[in-house]
């Protein structure tokens, strides 16, 4: 699909449009919907947020690039941003992260063989009284430890499983 | 008693019409009845000063906006990005309306066409919040044409960031709003000056907490508010607690508690009760560190108090390290997150933070040299001052001053004796 004349997204780009006093300040919230709708915010999306918002595709390209959010390659379904950020480091958020990366096989930025995970390390999230601490598609998941982390991924890969519905 | 942190105390305060019975929009109503410059006045008559970080005067900065100019704006800052810094989150989701509330008042104290509430990216639930809290606020008439009544407008809108620490900076906050890179910009002018401001207009910047507070002072009067904390550092501060105590969180407290009282009454001491406290950084990474020793647990956390014990208390993200925790490793993890969040644009920041980043881990795998700490001590203080914004001054702190107050933790790293220290 695209993002230009996809209904699905037709409201919430108006509503963008419509909140600032130019066009070129709506790039943000229009590179977060190229990313739903891509899965990253690929070369597709990118011309056509720059159509949307009379820019060229390179200066969106830029923004895209200065923010850690959007991604510029393909990820897994689930991507976990892991704080290990000094708070969190001193309850213990190195070796939790250490010992995640081992139990999906992969290195810091990497993504699991099954193509489910992508795991990254993260400066402070805003939630160091709860460490160790993940954010998961941008959801907080908060007070980790290995068991409760086993039970998320297993849930996290029958969610997978599962047909989408609708 | 809470001021900030009313979800504590009232059941479902995040609801409209429960903000409302508890004393909600009093503060906007009474601000509505006045003339924009007496609100400014009893913002300034309160002693209000700013919470993100720099203490600035409130009513002061209000009253800096060109009253003649047509087009001005608020900006909300929610980039809350600061290692250790986790109280905006739980006002905005907590006790969202007097956020706003108090955003309201700021934009009708200035004459604002519209509020620009910027949350980190990370906050995504709760912008989706705020956007649902502001359409239920423009039911009633609380946001949009004619508020209240008043003949006054004003619109708001929530804006996510997509994850860069330096956006919590005010011009470049500015600048990602507008769609440009989020990298600061060259002052004067100012923000709250014609051609500074969002989209070249005079804008008022403020941190969440330092709004929140806002409906108190128009609601119960200036002097309540001065009644609270210490001559210079009028009323209560949220300090976000982390690290080796045995309850973190967010106490909010008047500004005249000491640090004694929070870390031990509040937060329950040491986390293992047979490793005391070694040191603490009362303002997350980017404020001086200090060893807790009983003059600094006796004093008050104040602007002023703070700024006699060689630190800041700035936006009160304070990180608790016990005796186990070598200070090389701390300078290390922070220098990290200043490298990583440099946005390179100006070469001391960008090359001092890699080059200093990269040293520190020399030193701590145990191939420096005593010569190195010397070295990454003097590169630190050169780059204070020389950038374009305060993250460079942020970025040499933790270096200097784990160095000077903690010499020893660095000289077991290094052959020979360490070369610097106080
Ligand atoms: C590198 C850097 C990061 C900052 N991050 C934040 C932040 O996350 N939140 C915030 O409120 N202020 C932050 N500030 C301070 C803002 O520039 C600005 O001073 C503040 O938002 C003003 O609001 P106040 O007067 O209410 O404190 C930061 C400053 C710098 C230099
Ligand atoms: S001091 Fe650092 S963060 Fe600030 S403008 Fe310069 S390079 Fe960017
Ligand atoms: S340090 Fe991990 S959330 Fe703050």
């Amino acid at each position: 699909m695209a993002i230009i004349g996809n209904p699905k997204y037709q409201e919430r780009i108006q509503h963008h449009l419509a909140k600032y006093e130019t066009k070129r300040s709506a790039v943000m919230p229009l590179l977060y919907i190229a990313q739903e709708e891509y899965g990253w915010v690929n070369p597709e999306g990118i011309g056509e947020v720059a159509q949307i918002l009379d820019l060229d595709p390179t200066q969106v390209k830029s923004i895209a690039g200065f923010y850690t959010m959007y991604s510029e390659k393909p990820k897994g379904k689930f991507w976990l941003h892991v704080c290990t950020d000094l708070p969190c480091a001193l309850k213990g958020a190195d070796d939790f992260y250490a010992w995640l990366k081992d139990e999906l096989g992969v290195d810091d930025g990497g993504t699991s063989a099954d193509g489910l995970f992508t795991v990254e390390h993260v400066m402070c999230l805003a939630a160091c009284d709860k460490a160790p601490m993940l954010q998961c598609n941008f959801r907080y998941v908060e007070d980790l430890d290995q068991d409760k982390m086993r039970d998320l991924l297993a849930k996290w890969r029958e969610e997978a499983a599962q047909p989408v519905s609708g | 008693m809470h001021i900030l942190l009313r979800g504590r105390d009232i059941k479902n305060i995040d609801q409209l019409d429960v903000y409302e019975k508890h004393d909600g929009f009093v503060g906007l109503k009474a601000s509505l009845a006045m003339t924009p410059a007496e609100v400014i006045d009893q913002v300034k008559a309160s002693g209000l000063r700013g919470r993100g970080g720099a203490g600035f005067p409130t009513g002061v900065k209000w009253s800096f906006i060109p009253q003649h100019e047509p087009v001005k704006f608020v900006a909300v800052n929610a980039d809350e990005s600061e290692t250790g810094t986790f109280k905006d989150r739980e006002i905005m989701e907590a006790n969202p309306y007097q956020l706003i509330e108090g955003s309201l008042i700021c934009a009708y104290a200035i004459q604002a066409k519209a509020i620009y509430i910027y949350l980190r990216g990370e906050f995504w639930d709760i912008g989706d919040q705020l956007d649902e809290c502001i359409e239920r606020l423009r039911a009633k008439g609380y946001v949009g044409e004619n508020i209240l009544g008043s003949g006054y407008d004003c619109e708001i809108y929530t804006h996510l960031g997509a994850g860069a620490y330096i956006c919590g900076e005010e011009s470049a906050m500015l600048n990602s709003l507008e769609g440009y890179l989020g990298q600061p910009r060259v002052r004067p002018p100012f923000p709250a000056q014609k051609g500074g401001g969002l989209y070249k207009e005079a804008t008022v910047v403020n941190n969440v907490e330092t709004l929140t507070n806002v409906p108190f002072i128009m609601r119960e009067g200036a002097d309540a508010f001065k009644a609270i904390g210490t001559e210079q550092s009028a009323g209560n501060k949220i300090y976000c607690v982390s690290g080796h105590v045995k309850r973190p969180g967010n106490y909010e407290l008047p500004m005249s508690t000491t640090f004694r009282e929070l870390l031990y009454d509040h937060a329950g001491g040491p986390l293992h009760d047979d490793r005391p406290f070694k040191a603490m950084l009362p303002s997350g990474g980017s404020g001086p560190i200090v060893p807790l020793t009983d003059e600094v647990l006796d004093t008050r956390m104040s602007y002023e108090d703070c700024a006699d014990i060689d630190t800041i208390i700035g936006s009160a993200s304070i990180i608790v390290m016990d005796e186990t925790v070598d200070m090389t490793w701390v300078a290390s993890k922070v220098t990290k997150f200043f490298e990583h969040e440099s946005c390179g644009k100006c070469t001391p920041c960008r090359e001092g933070t890699y080059w200093l980043d990269k040293v520190i881990d020399r030193i701590l795998d145990g191939r420096g040299t005593p010569e190195d700490v010397k070295r990454i001590a003097d590169v630190a203080e050169n780059m204070q001052g020389t950038t374009l914004c305060a993250l460079g001054d942020f970025a040499a702190n933790p270096i200097i001053h784990t160095i000077r107050r903690f010499p020893d933790d660095f000289a077991q790293h290094v052959q020979g004796e360490a070369a610097a220290g106080d």
